[in-house]
C-alpha cells in the first residue's frame, strides 16, 4: 500500500513493444495525432501501453475524468447508472422515473435483466412495466412534486408494491423538485418503503456517479431493515451481478449444488426483501467491482461482513472463485462439495473448448465495455486460445485498471466530490466481525485476499493497449490498424463496427444470447464466438464503392 | 409594429413606468399590447383598473389545449390590450420556462398577427435577467428595442449595465437594440447628470428624466395610471412626453457595457462623493 502513492510507473520506452506485428508506440501516436494538442495531451494519459514490471506493477492510466466535448463517447449518464444498472433488475420495487417520458422509456428493459417472479411468494414482478411521471411543460414551469405524488399514489393503488423508488432526471434537478421530501411524505402516508435518488443525468462524468448514488440510497433506505436470520450454513451475497441473459440463474444453480445459501443478489433476479436482509449473510462476493464496491464496504463497516472479489465469467475463473469461497468458510464438507462440482462440471466445458479451439486459436479480440466486463471476458477468450489486443472500460476508475493498491494515490477531483460519500460507523448492536483477527491472519497467510481487486492490467499481455473511455474516432482507427476478429462493446458501437466487416458482440445485453456465466454459460459463449468469428458473412460485405470507383467520368473533348 | 421591452432592477418602477407610458401612447391613438413577463402578474393592474387578469399559464393549465386569445387578453385603458404570462409560486418550478411557453402561445394564438394592427407590443420583464427564460423577449427578435429603467442609485445603475451585457449578447443574433435609459428619479444628488453620463458611456441616450412625484403613488392606490387618474396633472404630462419621445425615437444602438471600476468612478465623479 505504502508504495502505491509514489510508485514509479513502468514504461514502454526501454523495450520494443510489438502488438500483433505493429509497434504499439506508433499505434498510440496514430490514435491521437489528429487531436488538437490539449485533447491529445489528455487522451495520451488515457491510452496506455500495458507493461508489467517484475514486481507486478503496471503503468498509471487516467480514468474517471470528463470526456472531451465533441468526442463520441460510449458513456451513459448518472440516471442510467442508478436506475438502469443497479436498481433496474429488482423485480418487486416499482421504479418511477420522475422526468420527461423518454428517460423512462429508453431505460426500460434494455439491459435484458432477467428475473424469476415465481421465486417470490407474492409473484410481484414489475419489470415488464415502465413507470414515469411523464413531465410536461406544465410541470417544468409550476414544479412536478404534485404530479410525482399522484404517480406514487397511482402506482400504489394499482399494484400494492412493497416498495417504490423514485429517480430524478435532469430537468428535476434544474427546477429543484424535492423528490426526497415527496418520498418521505408518501412513505408515511402509504406505510410502505418509498425512497428517492438524486441521480440527475448530468451528475458526475459518467454512469459511475449513478452507481455510487444507487449504492448510497439502497444502503440508507433498505439494507438492514429486516434482521431475520434465514436458514443456511454458508450464507453469501452476490454483488454486482445483474442477471443479463440469465447469468445469475446459472450462478444460483452452482451455489445451490455446492450448498451455499444466497441471501441476496445486487441486483440480478433480486427482490427488495433480500436487500433488506443482506446484512445477515457472512460473506459478500463482488462480481462488478466498479458498480457495487461501495455497498460492500459500507456493509463491512456497519455490520462486519467482509467482501472478496470473485469472477464467474470463464470456467476456470468460476472454479477458482468457488474454491476461494470454500477456503473462506474453511469447512471440509463444503470444500468437498465444491471440488465435486468442479470435477463434474469443468471437464465437459474444457472438452467443448477443446473442440472449438482449433477454429478460434490465435484470433484477436478487442473489448471496450463496462467497468468490469472488459476484464472478465478476457478469461473466456483465453480459454478459446484467443488474444486480447486491446481493452478498456467506459466508466471505471484507476483501481479497476491498476488494482486497489492505487486507491490512496487516486486524486479526488471536484467531479467526484460532487457525489456524496456516506460516513458509516459500526452498528451499536448488529456489528459482528465474521472472522477473528487470528482467522483473518491465517487466511492471509495462505494467500487469501480480502477486499482486494488486482485490476485488469496485471492480467493483460505486455504491450497490449489499454484505452479508457475510447472514442468513436479511436475505435475506427484501431479497427483500421488491426482488423480484429471480434470487437466487444455495446449497442451504440455495434453497427458502426459491423460496417467495417468486423463482428461485434454486445457485452451489455449479450445481443440475444446468454447466459455466459458459470460452466454452462462458458459453453454458450464458446459456441457464440465460434459462430461469430468464423462466419463468412463479413467477407461478402464489400460496399459498391470498394469494388468500383465512386464516380466515373471523362472529358467531353476526349 | 414596434416591439419594446422594458428592463431594470427589481423595484425600480418598470411596471409603473410601462403602464403610464402605454397610457400616453394609447391617448395618442396608438394600439398597444402589454405582455407582463413576471410570475407575480402585476404588470397590467393600472391599465385594467385592478381587474384580476387570468394569466396565460393558468389558463393553459386549466383549459388544456383549448385556449382562445380572448381568454388571456383583456382590454384596458385607452383600448390597450393586456396579457399576463404568470408563472409558478416562489421557489417552485421554472418561471423562465413559463415566459417562453407563454410568449410562444401568444404567438400561436395570433396575438401579434397583422390583423391585430398593433402599433406597439410592450414586454414588462421582472428584475434582472436571471436565466434564459427572462431573456426570451430579447432573443429571437421578439423584442427589437429595449428601454432600461434606472435611477441614480448604485445598484440600479449596476443592474442597467448588466442588462446591457445581455443585450450585447443577443444583439447580433436577434437584432435587438437599446433605445435608451429612462431615469425614474429617486431624488439622488446630481441624478440627471449622472444618468446622462452613464448613457453617454454606454453609447445611448437618457430618453427622459421622470421626476419623482407622489401623484404616481396616489394614482396607483386608485389602480389607475396618472393620465387616467388626473389627466391635467404635471406628472401626466411627463409620461406623455416620454411616450412622445419613444414614438419619435430613432436612436437604437448596441450598447458598450462598462467595466465595474469605470462604473464606480462614475458614481464618485457625479454621485454622493462629488
Amino acid at each position: 500500500m505504502a508504495t502505491a502513492a509514489n510508485k514509479k510507473d513502468p514504461t514502454c520506452e526501454d523495450d520494443c513493444c510489438e502488438l500483433d506485428g505493429l509497434d504499439v508506440r506508433t499505434v498510440k501516436k496514430k490514435l491521437i495525432e489528429k487531436y488538437p494538442p490539449k485533447v491529445a495531451r489528455k487522451r495520451d494519459k488515457q491510452i496506455v501501453v500495458n507493461r508489467i514490471d517484475p514486481e507486478g506493477r503496471v503503468p498509471t492510466i487516467q480514468s474517471n475524468v470528463r470526456t472531451v466535448p465533441g468526442l463520441i463517447s460510449q458513456r451513459g449518464c448518472c440516471y442510467a447508472g442508478c436506475k438502469g444498472v443497479v436498481l433496474g433488475p429488482t423485480r418487486d420495487i416499482i421504479n418511477i422515473t420522475h422526468g420527461p417520458v423518454g428517460c423512462g422509456f429508453y431505460s426500460w428493459l434494455t439491459r435484458r435483466n432477467q428475473t424469476d417472479p415465481d421465486s417470490s411468494p407474492d409473484g410481484h414482478n414489475f419489470m415488464t412495466y415502465c413507470f414515469t411521471t411523464d413531465m410536461q411543460d406544465e410541470e417544468i414551469i409550476f414544479g412536478g412534486e404534485k404530479k410525482l405524488k399522484q404517480a406514487i399514489q397511482e402506482a400504489y393503488d394499482n399494484f400494492h408494491p412493497k416498495a417504490i423508488a423514485v429517480f430524478a432526471t435532469c430537468p428535476v434537478g434544474l427546477i429543484g423538485d424535492d423528490v426526497h421530501s415527496v418520498c418521505r411524505e408518501m412513505k408515511k402516508k402509504l406505510g410502505i418503503n418509498v425512497f428517492g435518488f438524486s441521480c440527475e443525468g448530468y451528475k458526475g462524468v459518467s454512469q459511475s456517479a449513478g452507481h455510487h448514488i444507487a449504492n448510497n440510497g439502497i444502503f440508507t433506505h433498505v439494507v438492514g431493515t429486516d434482521d431475520t436470520v434465514r436458514d443456511g450454513e454458508f450464507k453469501i451475497n452476490l454483488l454486482g451481478e445483474y442477471n443479463i441473459g440469465g447469468d445469475a440463474f446459472e450462478i444460483e444453480r452452482i451455489f445451490e449444488a455446492c450448498g451455499l445459501t444466497l441471501v441476496s443478489t445486487f441486483s440480478g433476479n433480486s427482490s427488495i426483501d433480500q436487500f433488506a436482509n443482506a446484512h445477515t449473510a457472512d460473506l459478500n462476493l463482488i462480481m462488478c467491482h466498479r458498480s457495487i464496491n461501495y455497498v460492500a464496504e459500507m456493509m463491512e463497516t456497519k455490520f462486519g461482513l467482509p467482501w472478496i472479489k470473485v469472477n464467474f465469467i470463464g470456467a476456470e475463473a468460476t472454479a477458482k472463485s468457488l474454491r476461494k469461497i470454500a477456503q473462506y468458510f474453511g469447512d471440509d464438507g463444503l470444500t468437498q462439495r465444491v471440488e465435486a462440482i468442479i470435477a463434474a462440471e469443468l471437464p465437459p466445458v474444457q472438452a467443448a473448448a477443446a473442440e472449438i479451439r482449433p477454429r478460434t486459436e490465435g484470433k484477436r479480440a478487442m473489448l471496450f465495455v463496462g467497468g468490469s466486463r472488459a476484464h472478465h471476458y478476457q478469461e473466456l477468450f483465453a480459454e478459446l486460445g484467443m488474444k486480447t489486443l486491446s481493452a478498456g472500460y467506459e466508466f471505471a476508475h484507476r483501481d479497476d485498471y491498476e488494482g486497489r493498491e492505487v486507491l490512496p494515490a487516486i486524486k479526488v477531483d471536484a467531479d467526484s466530490r460532487n457525489i456524496e460519500e456516506l460516513e458509516i460507523h459500526p452498528d451499536d448492536t448488529r456489528f459482528n466481525p465474521r472472522k477473528s483477527d487470528a482467522q483473518i491472519a491465517a487466511l492471509n497467510g495462505k494467500g487469501f485476499k480480502f477486499a482486494d481487486y488486482e485490476g485488469m492490467m496485471p492480467e493483460m499481455a505486455q504491450g497490449a493497449l489499454v484505452i479508457d473511455d475510447i472514442s468513436q474516432w479511436e475505435t475506427e482507427r484501431m479497427i483500421a490498424l488491426f482488423k480484429p476478429d471480434i470487437f466487444c462493446a455495446g449497442i451504440k458501437e455495434k453497427y458502426a463496427v459491423q460496417k467495417h466487416g468486423i463482428p461485434l458482440k454486445q457485452l451489455h445485453s449479450y445481443d440475444y444470447g446468454g447466459p455466459y456465466a458459470g460452466f454452462t454459460g462458458a459453453v454458450n459463449f464458446y459456441k457464440e464466438i465460434d459462430r461469430m468469428v468464423n462466419s463468412r458473412i463479413w467477407r461478402y460485405l464489400k460496399s459498391p464503392w470498394q469494388q468500383n470507383p465512386e464516380l466515373a467520368a471523362k472529358y467531353a473533348f476526349e | 409594429m414596434r416591439k419594446v421591452a422594458i428592463y431594470g432592477k427589481g423595484g425600480i418602477g418598470k411596471s409603473t413606468t410601462t403602464q403610464n407610458t402605454v397610457a400616453g401612447l394609447a391617448e395618442m391613438g396608438k394600439k398597444v399590447m402589454v405582455v407582463g413577463c413576471d410570475p407575480k402578474a402585476d404588470s397590467t393592474r393600472l391599465l385594467l383598473g385592478g381587474l384580476a387578469q387570468r394569466t396565460v399559464l393558468d389558463t393553459l393549465r386549466e383549459e388544456g389545449e383549448d385556449v382562445e386569445l380572448a381568454d388571456v387578453r383583456k382590454m384596458g385603458f385607452g383600448g390597450s390590450l393586456c396579457t399576463e404570462s404568470g408563472g409558478p409560486e416562489p421557489g417552485v418550478g421554472c418561471a423562465g420556462r413559463g415566459i417562453i411557453t407563454s410568449i410562444n402561445l401568444l404567438e400561436q394564438l395570433g396575438a401579434y398577427a397583422d390583423s391585430e394592427a398593433l402599433d406597439y407590443v410592450f414586454y414588462d420583464v421582472l428584475g434582472d435577467v436571471v436565466c434564459g427564460g427572462f431573456a426570451m423577449p430579447i432573443r429571437e427578435g421578439k423584442a427589437q428595442e429595449i428601454y432600461i429603467v434606472v435611477s441614480g442609485e448604485m445598484m440600479a445603475m449596476y443592474a442597467a449595465n448588466n442588462i446591457c451585457k445581455g443585450i450585447v449578447k443577443f444583439a447580433e443574433a436577434g437584432g435587438v437594440r437599446l433605445g435608451g435609459l429612462i431615469c425614474n428619479s429617486r431624488k439622488v444628488d446630481n441624478e440627471q447628470e449622472m444618468i446622462q453620463a452613464l448613457a453617454d458611456r454606454l453609447g445611448t441616450q437618457m430618453i427622459h428624466f421622470v421626476p419623482r412625484d407622489n401623484m404616481v403613488q396616489r394614482a396607483e392606490i386608485n389602480r389607475k395610471t396618472v393620465i387616467d387618474y388626473d389627466a391635467g396633472h404635471n406628472q401626466a404630462n411627463e409620461y406623455r412626453i416620454l411616450a412622445q419621445k419613444i414614438d419619435n425615437n430613432e436612436m437604437k444602438v448596441i450598447p458598450k457595457p462598462l467595466e465595474i471600476d469605470e462604473l464606480e468612478k462614475l458614481l464618485i465623479d457625479y454621485g454622493i462623493a462629488a
